[in-house]
């Protein structure tokens, strides 16, 4: 989609004046089926998943996969060396298996270690980021995203986005300052 | 949340602010701030050119930090001898110092972590220069471990790496567990601090004036755009975070206990320990929070957002671990005169009478037991004097703590024929002076440059924030008692 200009069109988007007021917003575009759309506000609103149909994030799974991959480096790292390459006796303790709590303390360590990594990376991939660009900053009154204020954004891919629909639903929903958002 | 007061059909003290409600709370945010302010005024303190007194303290700091690192050097290039040590006290300031600075690293990660999980709001307002002031302590930590070792260039020994002499590090061992723990415990808070940092970059990027503030900005902020398909993921990592450093923060302290507690030298063989190391640890970590936050709270007018009432709450949880510690140090001369071991006996009463006594009373007793004490009043907590009086106490005397379980422990153990004292040479005391400038050094540039308030979470915790909020005539619910700066 192009404007009369010849631009390339991202989306439609529109201001609102408070986090409640995006609140209500979200429940209506998400009612009237839009799919390809976002919220941006400088803060996580309580409750906004649902006001905009999505469920639980996953990442919860990926940081579970991290931590077990971490308690299974951790128990390779030391029985490895322990028991097979080096086999170490210290203190006397003889090497079997009620000498295992020893070697907890660094399975605890990697576990918790490996899932912060892989927390933090999941969040950036399942986030898109980092990135250089997005077509919201064409918008010059979206730096205030960061700061105070509450936009909605539809995105022209969206397969019910005609400019029509989509202003009707912004000017519905409260929206002040609606725009159309250039893709570069 | 907020609302666990009330009735559940309540909305978060919000719903019925005509009517006088007395459970309502004292705002967290003073004085009725709204976005934009809580933006400028921390963002404010960036942007604008630093103040004079910067410069005068940055310049003192660093020549500190300067001369500390020289001291290292010469250390390192002149042999560990050039520090006190020697038998029998072969570890004495390095690692007290080490267990000081990394105790204090455990507030930072206390607030951030575990009141996040708790849902008290108010750690909001302190979270981030806390864990800041966590990354910069655990600086100054690995320094005095990774110098006494020696042989600094054969640190890497410490690293389960494959070798062509076929040595491997023994797993079993304490001093490895702590090795992993606190690298662990560096790496997980510098993610932690980092993924909170986040938002609040690209509120810098956005305000950016200049090219370069522009560009270095928007390349830590990752391209953030508050979306709230971003802030979904954003915050269930932000929760496993807290989670996962919940334990870990618990776990860090317990390690450094074991590199005593697994050995047999009296008044270090204690089961107590673990617990006992931890609530230390919080509790020196909470009065450095407050030594470096009331002054900078002055300073830069941020009384709105760090209100009389965080004050109260730290002030709280001072009174609460210096009461743990107090009840920790009782149960060991109970446990040392109840076991009948004669060497445990006798260094306990070593530790009140012995050479290093004034040690005991002055640090232990009156910094550590009592004067903590004074926060059971709420006069005392409200007193801005009184409460930086205690917290220099708090952080004198859990240094002089750790010394005296350290060298305390060491100095005088089995056979009176090896007994002997520790006297700290030039270099020990410089190089601990010289992380005190490297730690203020860091702070300084980290007020200087990096948002010290994380302005999208205290954001939250404004009503506005709420989407079931009215409108804004119904803003701020004050409490009976509650009071607001005019």
């Amino acid at each position: 989609m192009r404007t009369p200009y010849g631009n390339k069109v991202y989306g439609m988007g529109a201001e609102y004046p408070s986090a409640s007021a995006l609140y209500e917003a979200a429940k209506m575009v998400r009612d009237a089926g839009f799919k390809r759309w976002d919220v941006h506000s400088p803060f996580p609103i309580h409750g906004m998943d649902e006001a905009m149909g999505l469920g639980k994030s996953w990442l919860s799974a990926f940081v579970l996969a991290g931590g077990i991959t971490g308690l299974l480096t951790a128990a390779v790292l030391e029985f490895g060396p322990s028991s097979l390459i080096y086999p170490l006796i210290v203190h006397g303790k003889p090497r079997n298996f009620f000498t295992v709590p020893a070697f907890f303390p660094i399975m605890f360590e990697l576990t918790i270690l490996f899932s912060a990594f892989t927390a933090f990376f999941a969040m950036l991939i399942m986030n898109g980021l980092p990135r250089w660009y997005h077509p919201v900053f064409n918008w010059n009154r979206f730096s205030r995203a960061t700061n105070d204020g509450f936009f909605l954004v539809i995105e022209a891919r969206d397969q019910r986005f005609t400019e029509l629909e989509a202003q009707e639903i912004l000017e519905q929903s409260g929206g002040q300052h609606i725009t159309i958002i250039h893709e570069d | 949340m907020d609302g666990a007061t009330t009735a559940p059909d309540v909305i978060e003290g919000e719903a019925s602010a005509s009517v006088e409600r007395p459970l309502a709370r004292v705002p967290l945010v003073l004085n009725k701030r709204n976005f934009s302010w809580i933006t400028e005024r921390i963002s404010g303190v960036i942007e604008a050119n630093a103040p004079r007194w910067w410069w005068v303290a940055f310049a003192i700091t660093s020549m500190v930090a300067m001369f500390g690192l020289f001291c290292l050097g010469y250390q390192i290039s002149t042999g560990v001898g050039t520090w006190g040590l020697n038998h029998p006290v072969g570890w004495a300031w390095d690692i007290t110092n080490f267990v000081f600075w990394i105790g204090i690293g455990h507030a930072g990660t206390l607030i951030s972590a575990i009141l996040f999980l708790l849902r008290q709001k108010w750690r909001t307002s302190i979270n981030r220069a806390a864990e800041a002031m966590t990354l910069f302590a655990v600086i100054c930590a690995a320094i005095f471990p990774g110098v006494h070792v020696g042989r600094v260039w054969m640190a890497w020994y410490l690293a389960p790496l494959p070798n062509n002499y076929g040595i491997w590090p023994n797993f079993r061992s304490p001093l490895l567990w702590d090795v992993f723990a606190v690298s662990t415990y560096f790496s997980v808070s510098v993610l932690f601090w980092y993924t909170g940092l986040i938002p609040d970059l690209a509120t810098l990027r956005d305000r950016a004036t200049t090219k370069i503030k522009k560009f270095l900005y928007g390349i830590f902020a990752v391209g953030w755009r508050g979306s709230n398909r971003n802030w979904r993921h954003y915050e269930m990592a932000y929760l496993l975070l807290a989670g996962l450093s919940t334990p870990l923060v618990l776990s860090v302290h317990s390690v450094v206990s074991f590199d005593f507690a697994t050995s047999i030298i009296p008044t270090w063989h204690t089961t107590i320990f673990p617990p006992y190391f931890v609530a230390g640890a919080i509790f020196g970590g909470f009065a450095m929070v407050l030594t470096l936050l009331i002054p900078a709270r002055a300073i830069y007018k941020l009384q709105d957002i760090i209100t009389p009432q965080h004050i109260d709450k730290m002030a709280k949880v001072i009174l609460l671990t210096g009461s743990i510690v107090g009840y920790a140090y009782a149960m060991e001369f109970f446990v040392a005169w109840y076991s009948g071991n004669q060497y445990e006996k006798f260094a306990f009463y070593n530790r009140i009478f012995g050479p290093y006594w004034w040690y005991w009373w002055v640090g232990m007793l009156f910094c550590n037991t009592v004067s903590p004490q004074l926060f059971w009043f709420k006069r005392f907590r409200q007193n801005i004097y009184v409460v930086y009086f205690v917290c220099m106490c708090v952080n004198t005397g859990m240094w002089f703590e750790r010394f005296i379980i350290i060298v305390g422990g060491l100095h005088r153990d089995f056979l009176p024929s090896s007994w002997g004292m520790f006297y700290p040479t030039w270099v020990d005391i410089w190089t601990f002076i010289g992380t005190f400038g490297i730690f203020t050094s860091l702070f300084l540039l980290f007020i200087r440059y990096l948002p010290m308030i994380a302005m999208s979470e205290v954001k939250i915790v404004l009503p506005e924030a709420n989407p079931h909020h009215a409108s804004p005539a119904e803003h701020h619910t004050v409490a009976a008692g509650g009071k607001e700066r005019t």
